[in-house]
């Protein structure tokens, strides 16, 4: 055995060492997800916004995803191999909002957790101001199956490309292309059955 | 693609816009993200001092120490006997274990000084 120790008794100049370099890892890991907390609440936020319908949610949401990340930033940093981030973002907050959708589905008694409720997307059309080619927009986009809506969120709110859209919802790049073509498809057909695009 | 999809897509964007998120959920992120960070920086400071005040990480600097004066008298050892082999030849007897003697504590004197 050398004289510096090993992992499970280290010895003790080690141990400072070790803190210390620990210590300047932290800081330094810290001041990065500073970083991209920064770069990133407005689209995390949107995301969860035209993700759950309502600010609310949308609040719990972020703050949510950022706690999480923060736990696992880490790991995430080291297994990106340099590649953004921001899919790995959206990846958790797209998680979580499934589980918030599963357990209060759950919970079907109490009348403010109502799953209709909370999939009404009641506060998002007054962002287009009355617009109403904008609204029926965003009413045909409620429609749509979960998995093409997030793609468009993610396509049109976040301006995400085919791959980082793959990465957030662990597809393919192929296959992420085909459903957003579909979804856009489907959305045209119900625009028009409803009335059509002025 | 469709004029009609392109239409849709410059609809989509328009409607779509980025949402700003509230001051008051920035400010409470960053709070909170802060003790997170200072209660991190905390605990890797109670961890070291844990670890200088458990006696069994003292164990190993004396070993260290051990260590290295035994590998002293060693160097001492092999030095005096370098310098009998050069000498041999020249003396015997008594004369000899005098010049053995006072060669080791010689060379254990230059060690000390040294350290």
């Amino acid at each position: 055995m050398g004289r510096g120790g090993d992992a499970a008794n280290p010895h003790p100049v080690q141990t400072r060492r070790l803190s210390r370099l620990r210590c300047v890892d932290k800081a330094q890991l810290d001041r990065e997800f500073s970083d991209l907390y920064r770069a990133h609440l407005r689209d995390v936020y949107s995301y969860a916004y035209y993700r759950v319908g309502n600010h609310h949610d949308a609040e719990d949401l972020t703050e949510q995803t950022f706690l999480q990340a923060y736990r696992h930033y880490e790991r995430a940093l080291r297994e990106s191999d340099g590649r953004p981030l921001r899919p790995w973002l959206i990846r958790i907050a797209h998680n979580l909002a499934a589980n918030l959708y599963r357990d209060r589905a759950r919970k079907p008694q109490t009348p403010i957790e109502d799953t209709g409720a909370l999939s009404a997307m009641h506060t998002t059309e007054d962002l287009v101001e009355g617009r109403d080619e904008l609204a029926r927009i965003l009413v045909g986009v409620k429609e749509l199956p979960d998995d093409r809506r997030e793609a468009l969120i993610m396509r049109f709110a976040l301006g995400m490309d085919n791959r980082e859209i793959a990465r957030a919802m662990g597809r393919t790049d192929g296959a992420t292309k085909v459903l957003i073509h579909r979804a856009i498809k489907q959305l045209e057909e119900i625009v028009a059955t409803r009335g059509g695009v002025t | 693609m469709s004029d009609h999809a392109a239409d849709i897509e410059g609809l989509l964007r328009q409607a779509f816009k980025p949402v700003e998120p509230p001051e008051s959920l920035s400010m409470r992120l960053e709070t909170t993200l802060q003790e997170l960070t200072d209660l991190a920086a905390e605990e890797l400071e109670s961890w070291e001092l844990r670890s200088m005040r458990d006696p069994r990480n003292w164990v190993r600097p004396v070993a260290a120490a051990a260590i290295g004066t035994a590998a002293g008298a060693g160097l001492v050892v092999i030095r005096v006997r370098s310098q009998h082999r050069k000498q041999r030849k020249h003396v015997q007897g008594i004369e000899l274990a005098e010049r053995t003697v006072k060669a080791a504590a010689d060379e254990v004197k230059r060690l000390v000084d040294r350290f």
